[in-house]
């Protein structure tokens, strides 16, 4: 529970796979939804009297309505190829956060009540009845797993533990025992658009906050607007860069890219959150629900691309299911993909030879880059597979001089998580993400001990969120993340000169301030 | 007993055959709503199936996860392959060229395989990892399994059983002609387990050989933004 003590973890030269101690963190249980929470996402407000039958029927119909769930749940042999690839796992030693601890979790109950053998010889097959217990341990494992998909690159059936986690969570939810700080956000997208609860005046004034400062900066007056009808370029991006260090810069750097480029573009209020925490829960109708708000943008504002900021899961969710679940996008311009990562967008400009970029002003910083999970292992940029990892590192090194990769088996596709994704990253799962994050920020210490970097960068507004938070544990400073398009706003060199006129607050009395 | 054990090889084949068959159906029924393959991935069909014969045939994931566990069940499954290949010969006449020419090879694979099992086993015992996540059913597969190939390769270079005959006994099973099994008692062991084997594997662990091809992990093509993926219940919450 929150404030709970714990140790942080040594970090040592190699990731070393740990002892198995059972238990270690069996006493996790982060805040269970209030009923207002559940209710508004559809689910009963408090635990359903019949929870068994009711989560037993839930598992069918998953099985019956997901391909992945029903084959995940048959196709493991138990090799385990996947026990030591969990950065939960290797934080905390506990074998119920090795992936397949965690599935059979789950699967102990499926054979249990869906297979020949579990019916006839649960103990031959270590089948299990539902119980009290096994809820338990539902709620608490199932939240300490970031979706991050990394087993999966190494199961030999391409099992996906955010697939069976997100089956879990879905079936905690139809019995009424939520996690509250998922449902809490997504009723606050539903009812007001975005995860923070920012009503539209309070994103106003933030992006005048924003022009104003960068104005002050550079003297060229970027227009950072917003619901702008008729714009070329609706960008939706995680909430969190209206307000949270280092994200905001990040959204600076998108601004100046889109000022040098000369594009018109606009943000929205309807569909001002890229993050879709729908997905987390495993809720199909919610995650539609939310995508749902960005095409309903995109067609009030008559836009003609859709681009998406800085978010690993936002960017998986935009990248692979946008079109299913919000498609068809046949009324944007068929030129451009539906939609693009700014990455995309901004390594196109570079290439054209639109931005002048000083990679001096980058010197002061040495930097690596943190391949978000999402964006590692679930979508992709550009036209050739493994974009994702080569599309953000030319941009970072078209913006720097001082670029290093942290070893080959913590980034691309075996990228470590940051410890915070999938609904983690809440307070009262510290511990989790601190331990969690051990892996990445071996890796990290190392390539600053050997190659002298000196920050992290990255596009993903949970895990910047996550590194502020546990740098410190780790005797590293929170100001060591930075975006990757703040990389670029530092960089850029502002050779569209504006008038006067256009300035934040011209003509007004009381500018002075 | 030579019909009690026709019998049980007939049951075996229905079992086997008609029980895959529903698990099968049942993958291909049920839909995959959303894209997931675990990227990078194929952008091409073809590309899917260049990435599902890596996955089949050279375990390029197990390569990439461990490579003691690869090197185990890379040389257990190969065995096994080259071994029923071999095995092909006791059930047509005449033998086919490709069958003939495995032959020296499928004899020998059977050490490859029996290795491959007792490394797998070793391991599942020793690692406190696979240790914790083993269940009786998982060592008793192996065993299951050691056993069969040590009946079998005790028959090809120890104690020889009448291979004629039995031959004979399939071949005539295959025609409805009948025939007469040799009552060896290591060859009873031997079809003895592969019959519980073919009754057991549909449903158990061993429905990773039609899974792996299901796996929406695996077998999707990366092409979301390019091609609208929608399944049918889905299709009814835009009504």
């Amino acid at each position: 529970m929150a404030g709970a003590e714990f140790k942080t973890p040594e970090l040592s030269e190699f990731i070393e796979v740990p002892k198995l101690v059972e238990g270690t963190m069996e006493h996790i249980t982060c805040f269970v939804a209030k009923p207002d929470h559940q209710e508004a996402l559809g689910f009963p407000g408090e635990k359903v009297e019949n929870w068994k039958e009711v989560a037993i029927d839930k598992m069918g119909d998953l099985l019956s309505r997901h391909r992945s769930f029903q084959v995940f749940m048959d196709a493991c042999v138990k090799c385990g190829a996947c026990t030591d690839k969990c950065h939960y796992f290797l934080g905390t030693q506990d074998p119920k956060n090795m992936p397949v601890g965690r599935q059979d979790l789950l699967r102990k109950v499926y054979r249990r009540y869906f297979t020949f053998a579990g019916k006839y010889f649960p103990k031959l097959v270590g089948a299990a009845d539902l119980t009290e217990e096994i809820i338990d341990d539902w709620y608490s494992y199932f939240h300490q797993c970031s979706q991050c998909r990394r087993c999966s690159v190494f199961c030999p059936y391409g099992i996906d533990t955010a697939e069976i986690s997100m089956a879990a969570r879905e079936i905690l939810d139809t019995i009424g025992v939520g996690q509250k700080y998922c449902n809490e956000i997504i009723g606050k997208v539903h009812k007001i658009g975005n995860n923070l609860g920012l009503p539209g005046p309070a994103i106003e004034n933030t992006l005048e906050g924003l022009e104003e400062d960068v104005y002050e900066e550079t003297e060229v007056a970027v227009k950072y607007p917003l619901d702008v009808k008729g714009a070329d370029i609706l960008l939706v991006t995680p909430s969190a860069d209206f307000f949270a260090e280092p994200h905001v810069d990040g959204l600076i750097g998108y601004g100046k890219v889109f000022h040098e480029a000369g594009v018109s573009w606009t943000l929205s209020t309807t569909a001002s959150e890229a993050g879709n925490f729908g997905m987390f829960i495993g809720s199909y109708e919610n995650m539609r629900r939310v995508s749902l708000r960005i095409r309903q943008a995109a067609l009030e504002l008559g836009v003609k691309r859709i681009v998406f900021g800085e978010c690993g899961h936002a960017w998986r969710i935009a990248y692979s299911f946008l079109n299913t679940l919000a498609g068809p996008f046949d009324f944007l311009d068929p030129d451009y993909p539906v939609p693009q990562h700014i990455c995309e967008y901004t390594l196109n400009e570079i290439e054209k030879g639109t931005l002048e970029l000083d990679k001096s002003e980058n010197d002061e910083m040495s930097i690596t880059f943190h391949d978000s999970c999402n964006v590692a292992r679930a979508s992709r940029m550009g036209d050739k597979p493994g974009g994702q990892f080569e599309i953000p590192r030319k941009v970072i090194k078209a913006v720097v001089n001082n670029y290093h990769d942290m070893e080959w088996d913590t980034i691309h596709e075996r990228t470590y998580c940051c410890g915070g994704g999938g609904g983690i990253l809440t307070d009262d799962l510290m511990e989790v993400r601190v331990k969690g994050a051990k892996p990445r920020m071996s890796a990290f210490k190392n390539v600053m001990e050997e190659k002298g970097v000196t920050h992290l960068a990255a596009i993903c507004a949970i895990c910047k969120s996550q590194f502020t938070k546990v740098f410190p544990y780790y005797g590293m400073d929170m100001f060591q993340i930075v975006s990757v398009h703040q990389l670029v706003s530092n960089a850029i060199v502002m050779n569209r000169k504006t008038p006067p006129e256009e300035a934040p607050g011209y003509g007004e009395d009381d500018d002075e301030e | 007993m030579s019909s009690v054990y026709a019998l049980l090889f007939i049951l075996a084949t229905l079992v086997l055959v008609l029980g895959l068959a529903r698990k099968i159906v049942q993958y291909a029924k049920t839909p995959a709503p959303l894209k997931i393959p675990t990227t990078p991935a194929p952008v091409t069909r073809s590309g899917v199936v260049m990435r599902l014969f890596r996955e089949v045939v050279l375990f390029e994931s197990l390569f990439k996860s461990t490579k003691w566990t690869w090197v185990f069940s890379w040389m257990f499954h190969m065995g096994l392959f080259l071994v029923l290949a071999r095995h092909v010969r006791y059930f047509i006449d005449p033998v086919w060229l490709p069958i003939e020419l495995i032959q020296p090879f499928g004899k020998y694979a059977a050490f490859a395989m029996i290795a491959g099992l007792a490394g797998l086993l070793i391991r599942r015992i020793f690692v406190d990892r696979i240790r914790y996540i083993s269940s009786p059913s998982d060592y008793l597969w192996l065993l299951l399994l050691i056993v069969i190939g040590m009946s079998g390769a005790t028959m090809t270079f120890v104690i020889h059983t009448d291979v004629v005959a039995v031959k004979q006994f399939f071949t005539g099973f295959w025609t409805l002609s009948g025939g007469n099994l040799p009552m060896d008692p290591i060859l009873l062991v031997h079809l003895t387990l592969v019959a519980v084997l073919m009754l057991l594997l549909p449903f158990s662990k061993l429905l990773h050989i039609p899974g792996v091809f299901f796996s929406p992990t695996r077998n999707q093509v990366d092409n979301p933004r390019e091609k609208r993926h929608l399944v049918e219940w889905a299709r009814k919450l835009e009504d």
